[in-house]
């Protein structure tokens, strides 16, 4: 079968589902849950650049690359909150996030 | 089928499996591995949509950068990640629910989506030049705030991680600029008058 648009979307949905559901099965471990959300934001950019080659317009890869840009903010925000956090509590399990908790 | 057909099949069974190791490898070490060749994959998948500088840019920045972070924190961090594993069985159940949801729920989108309703409208000649020089055209003019503004998150991100992570050890020489800036001749010049065939 010859792959067209309703290919890509396909996978990047199965994707999507997979990024879904790693947040829920790894809920303890919080390295896990940033690198499924990355898998969520690649998911998202396939879709945007399967619809702009379908579609003849560069937009959608011009968003894809804004995407990018804020998904590597975001691994180096995240991964830098976690590692000053392991600094001070020596834990990085989700569960002993309840300082604020009344 | 094509050779393109039969390289988008490779790509993305290759990328679904390693996105399903990511979320299941019981080493977190292998997840980031995994994650790696998710995206070396989906870069090919890139590739094949005719999309060769993002392509170009997923390899650049997320197997050169963000993956490599990523495998940088697992190692630093000295995590008993054997513990955080443990309720992994709990969540089997919540989790095959929660994806299901999520697939239903695309299912239905899709299943209401038609084709017609896409028209391609050729704004910018794609084919006439080359991917990267097309992006550049309308990056550079079009979307030249959002392109600034992107700058402007980096540049968030790079102080906010660098202010995070930080830390002043004590005991460790610094350079103390008032210090320097404070120093006056008399601190810093002792004359002599040195005797003629004497020395000092």
């Amino acid at each position: 079968m010859e792959a067209g648009l309703s290919h890509y979307l396909a996978v990047a949905a199965v994707l999507f589902t997979i990024g879904i559901a790693g947040i829920v099965l790894n809920r303890k471990n919080i390295i896990v849950i940033l690198m499924s959300v990355e898998l969520i934001l690649l998911s998202v950019n396939i879709n945007l650049v399967a619809f702009s080659t379908h579609l003849g317009d560069l937009t959608g890869q011009v968003f894809s690359l804004f995407i990018l840009t804020v998904a590597a903010a975001e691994a180096a925000i995240g991964l830098a909150i976690l590692v000053a956090y392991f600094r001070n509590r020596g834990s990085i399990a989700v569960d002993d996030v309840n300082m604020m908790k009344g | 089928m094509s050779i393109a057909s039969a390289f988008f099949y490779i790509f993305a069974t290759l990328m679904l499996v390693s996105a399903l190791m990511v979320i299941v490898a019981r080493n977190p070490v292998h997840s980031v591995l995994f994650l790696i060749l998710a995206f070396v994959n989906a870069s090919g998948l890139f590739v094949l949509l005719g999309a060769e500088f993002l392509a170009m840019i997923l390899v650049v920045v997320y197997v050169g950068a963000v993956a490599v972070l990523f495998l940088f924190v697992v190692m630093m961090l000295d995590v008993d990640f054997a513990a955080l594993k443990q309720g992994f069985m709990d969540n089997v159940p919540i989790g095959l629910v929660t994806g299901a949801v999520v697939a239903a729920e695309l299912v239905i989108v899709a299943a209401g989506w038609t084709d017609a309703s896409v028209t391609p409208m050729r704004n910018h000649p794609i084919e006439a030049m080359s991917n990267t020089e097309a992006l550049g055209l309308v990056l550079y003019t079009k979307h030249f705030y959002l392109f600034q503004t992107a700058g402007l998150v980096l540049l968030t991100a790079m102080i906010g991680a660098i202010v995070l992570t930080l830390r002043h050890k004590p005991g460790v020489k610094r350079q103390s600029i008032e210090a320097q800036n404070a120093r006056t001749r008399e601190q810093a010049v002792e004359l002599k008058k040195a005797p003629s065939r004497a020395g000092v």
